[in-house]
């Protein structure tokens, strides 16, 4: 019978141990783990991210559910472990599960350490730990306006900048009276609170919190110097402590931690404590990469190899907070023991600070620019005399820095903290699968996917292990991993050697998979069809789902239908044929769209042909990269400040650009006055109706970079709207990278260029006609569907096998 | 093991993923450009799920429509840095006719 092997918890510390275990042996246990939280394995660092906006509760999933499923292990969500038995060697779940084990391991991570002040446990006080500490915080945020951080350290700031994002005005109250003051130096700390004071953080120094208002919820802090503050919700952000109870409670040694020795083994035998419960030489420690060493050395102790040791780390910090970048390890703080070497380039918001010891790097704080953070945590780490190297001159020309040498970092060395990859993973990747790029090794190893800082030096160890055959085009921004040439160059290829096929273009120009992958084929297929104009013959195959099925696919595999409504208007007539339609076809969802239409959501494959015969009106193109709507204002029409007919220039606008392919997509708005109520301010092209004209806005954008537009142009004649709009799509449409948006190619080719460009009518005239003679090659993509039977076989069909 | 006639050969387009539900089964067939055909169950193995008939496909592999994975149809296997794998099944082409072997 195999071992039986039992974790307590299911954070990133645990796994990382249970995949080393099994990397070094399959077969030996039969394993079992205990997760208090509802979810599989997440990664917690990028918590800050989600809070932040930037990613999904999703997509910081480490170990699916399957992954536990295929590795034969048992896991038990929301089931925490009260009791553990070492004499019978069992513990006890919150489900009064008893569990047996012959092998323990327990990685109950931290909590959020809670100030012991009156009114601690009023709703709406909460910690920064965990999804559901998110999740609480995301859904404040949608009723409640006043958010107070208690804590100016790592965790504290990075959830302040959350919530700033999420539209709350922050307080940060900080005890000391300086920012991250166990990382930063004064210095560096100042910078960093000015920075994020000019992001809207509000910073109450040096101030103690008494107790916390409010009758059920709290409204307010106060603090021990008399003064108050309100807030609607609080984040204790002030530290974490190791969750040793249960441990403690079985008899266990415990101090801070869990009390572990080099192998990891705690005081009872056949029980280990890894992560943030564990307590290694009196330190605890927070940080993942130490946390991934211990792992490592765990398991081996657990197979019985028992060989490696854990000495203890040293660990470098960082904040995800966007806009700054610092890094510091080591020492930090000048002292009559240390000599500093320190550059403080006011200019640029940049400080460096390097603290000396006999010869070798004690310490180092950098602000503004971090790119040598690797290099020197190395030289650290590696005790390495610094007395051959020069210090800095100032001013030296870009790019004259010496490359360091790459020969003399170990293998075993971590070069990616976040992910824990080696530079000897790395090195193998490249050797073992050929790859030549730099988004290769990341996409192979995983190195760089986190926070990127350490995306300098895997280029380095690139160039370094290919040497000779390192080929610096590569290193420039290629199309996609299957070739290395540019976006410019394909182009220019294109045009030079007259290629007029997808297949032609990857064979030509010797791509490296014959045929393609989902980035480059898609941009191909675009570029050909914007040198060729009205001769090219779309690949349909080489469009990603919803283009080339012309429609938009849900989760669960159904479709959604928009048809077409020019300017948002529509008639008694269409809206009943619709109602019809939703009610024949059982559609589940009938809903307005952001862009002024009808949505019909949960289409099935088999039904999108018929649907669209039933509507017979065009498609909406609310899947495309082309023109999605032209939002309109009721206008002079009807409405009594209009002062021009916004509706009938919106859907002349729509009807001319519709079905146009675009490098990515693009939407247009249209108010009849400066009231702006289709929020012109925030399309690709926007117009303002004024007296006597219009004005003519360009790059906004209210999505994921929300930008507002820029007013280009001021034109008298609805002929001059036409003709400005034409010139500047393809102007966009000719030198945009393929999904590059209008409002971040705009900002890369600047506002004045394009305008002095356009400002020539000579220019204006031939953007005009290239544009004129490219919307002539489209057709109604529904009414093929229809009336090609090809076509409606090729991408409509399904088939259903009965078994009998 | 059963081996159950799914759909004709002819009408199976080069570098097109084809939807067919054999009894419970959600199943996509794929006809690459050297002409072989593989069957690989009609869902991502994304933690968000979705279906892969509709994907891009280039060589022997099948992109996620939804979540851009990158998926072997040779053994399902999801290409890193992701990963994860689908069931695959197995398929006999006799004349125009395509087969899949269920358990």
């Amino acid at each position: 019978m195999k071992k039986q092997l039992v974790m307590i918890g299911n954070g990133m510390a645990g796994v990382r141990a249970i995949e080393e275990i099994l990397k070094l042996n399959k077969e030996e246990f039969e394993m079992t783990i205990f997760g208090k939280e509802p979810y599989p394995n997440y990664n917690r660092i990028q918590l800050s991210h989600v809070l932040q906006g930037d990613t999904t509760v999703e997509e910081i999933i480490m170990n699916d559910w399957d992954w536990y499923k295929e590795n034969h292990i048992q896991l038990f969500t929301n089931e925490s472990i009260v009791k553990i038995n070492p004499e019978n060697k069992t513990v006890e779940s919150s489900n009064g599960r008893i569990t047996a084990y012959d092998k323990l391991i327990i990685a109950t991570g931290s909590s959020p350490f809670i100030l012991p002040v009156k009114g601690a446990e009023k709703q709406g006080v909460t910690g920064f730990r965990d999804i559901h500490d998110c999740e609480v915080m995301i859904k404040t945020a949608e009723s409640y306006k006043k958010a107070v951080v208690i804590g100016g350290g790592l965790l504290g700031l990075e959830a302040a900048r959350g919530l700033i994002d999420l539209g709350m005005t922050v307080d940060v109250v900080h005890l000391m009276p300086h920012l991250m003051e166990r990382q930063l130096d004064p210095t560096a700390s100042q910078m960093l609170q000015r920075e994020l004071e000019s992001q809207g953080m509000n910073f109450l120094m040096e101030k103690q919190t008494e107790e916390i208002l409010g009758e059920d919820r709290v409204t307010g802090i106060r603090f021990t110097d008399g003064s108050e503050t309100a807030a609607d919700l609080v984040v204790m952000a002030v530290g974490i402590k190791p969750n040793i109870e249960v441990a403690a409670a079985c008899g266990l040694e415990v101090n801070r931690g869990i009390v572990v020795n080099d192998y990891i083994e705690t005081s009872i035998p056949d029980i280990y404590a890894v992560g943030e419960c564990a307590e290694h030489r009196e330190v605890t420690y927070g940080l993942v990469a130490p946390l991934y060493e211990q792992a490592k050395v765990l398991a081996e102790t657990i197979v019985g190899k028992r060989e490696s040791t854990y000495e203890g780390s040293i660990t470098g910090t960082q904040l995800k907070v966007s806009g700054v970048d610092l890094y510091s390890a080591g020492e930090i703080m000048d002292d009559p023991s240390v000599k500093a070497i320190k550059v403080h380039n006011e200019f640029d918001g940049i400080y460096k600070k390097i603290l000396v010891r006999d010869n070798k790097i004690a310490g180092i704080v950098l602000y503004g620019n971090t790119k040598d953070s690797s290099k020197l945590f190395r030289m650290m780490m590696g005790k390495e005399e610094i007395t051959d190297l020069t210090d800095i001159s100032l001013l030296q020309k870009a790019g004259e820095e010496g490359a360091e040498d790459i020969g003399s970092i170990p293998a075993d060395e971590v070069v990616c903290g976040c992910n824990g990859v080696t530079k000897g993973t790395i090195v193998k990747a490249i050797q073992t699968q050929g790859l030549t790029t730099l988004n290769q090794v990341s996409g192979c190893t995983n190195a760089g996917r986190s926070c990127g800082r350490c995306k300098p030096l895997v280029n380095d160890i690139l160039m370094h292990t290919l040497g000779d055959s390192f080929d610096a085009s590569l290193a420039k921004d290629s199309l996609c991993g299957c070739t290395a040439l540019s976006r410019d160059e394909v182009v220019e290829e294109i045009r030079t050697k007259g290629l007029t096929a997808v297949k032609e273009v990857m064979n030509v120009l010797e791509w490296k998979q014959e045929e393609g992958c989902s980035k480059c084929r898609p941009a191909i297929n675009y570029f050909l069809g914007m040198v060729h104009m009205d001769a090219y013959e779309d690949d349909r195959d080489s469009r990603l789902v919803n283009e080339k099925m012309h429609a938009n696919i849900q989760k669960d595999g159904t479709y959604s239908v928009v048809p077409r409504m020019y300017g948002g208007v529509t008639n008694a007539k269409d809206l009943m044929k619709i109602a019809q339609i939703a009610e024949k076809y059982n559609v589940p969802l009938v809903k307005l769209t952001g862009g002024q239409r009808i949505g019909l959501f949960g289409v099935k494959r088999e039904d999108l042909t018929a649907v669209w015969q039933e509507l017979d009106m065009p498609s909406g193109y609310a899947y495309g990269k082309t023109l999605r709507t032209v939002k309109t204002c009721v206008g002079s029409q009807f409405c009594r400040f209009g002062t021009q007919d916004s509706m009938s220039l919106g859907m002349e606008l729509e009807k001319k650009f519709e079905r146009l392919d675009t490098p990515h997509k693009v939407k247009m708005g249209v108010s009849a006055c400066p009231r702006n109520c289709a929020e012109s301010g925030i399309k690709d092209l926007g117009y303002v109706g004024i007296d006597g004209g219009w004005e003519i806005y360009v790059g906004g954008n209210g999505g994921t970079d929300l930008r507002a537009g820029d007013l280009a142009w001021t034109v008298t004649t609805e002929a001059e709207v036409m003709e400005y709009s034409s010139a500047f799509l393809q102007y966009y449409r000719e030198t945009a990278n393929y999904l590059e948006r209008t409002s971040t190619w705009l900002e890369r080719l600047g506002l004045d260029h394009v305008k002095a460009h356009l400002a020539d009518k000579n220019i204006r005239e031939k953007l005009n006609d290239r544009l004129d003679q490219t919307l002539q090659r489209y057709n109604e993509p529904w009414k093929q569907a229809i009336e090609d039977q090809k076509v409606n076989e090729k991408y409509y069909s399904t088939k259903e096998v009965e078994l009998v | 093991m059963r081996r159950i006639e799914v759909y004709p050969y002819s009408k199976l387009y080069e570098q097109m993923g084809q939807p067919v539900t054999v009894g419970d089964s959600n199943i996509a067939l794929f006809k690459l450009s050297n002409g072989e055909v593989h069957a690989i169950e009609n869902r991502s193995p994304h933690p968000k799920g979705g279906i892969l008939s509709e994907g891009l496909v280039s060589g022997h592999y099948v992109f996620c429509p939804l979540y851009d994975w990158k998926i072997s149809l040779l053994d399902g296997l999801v290409q890193s840095p992701d990963t994860g794998s689908v069931k695959k099944y197995e398929v006999k082409v006799e004349g125009d006719k395509v087969y899949i072997l269920l358990d």
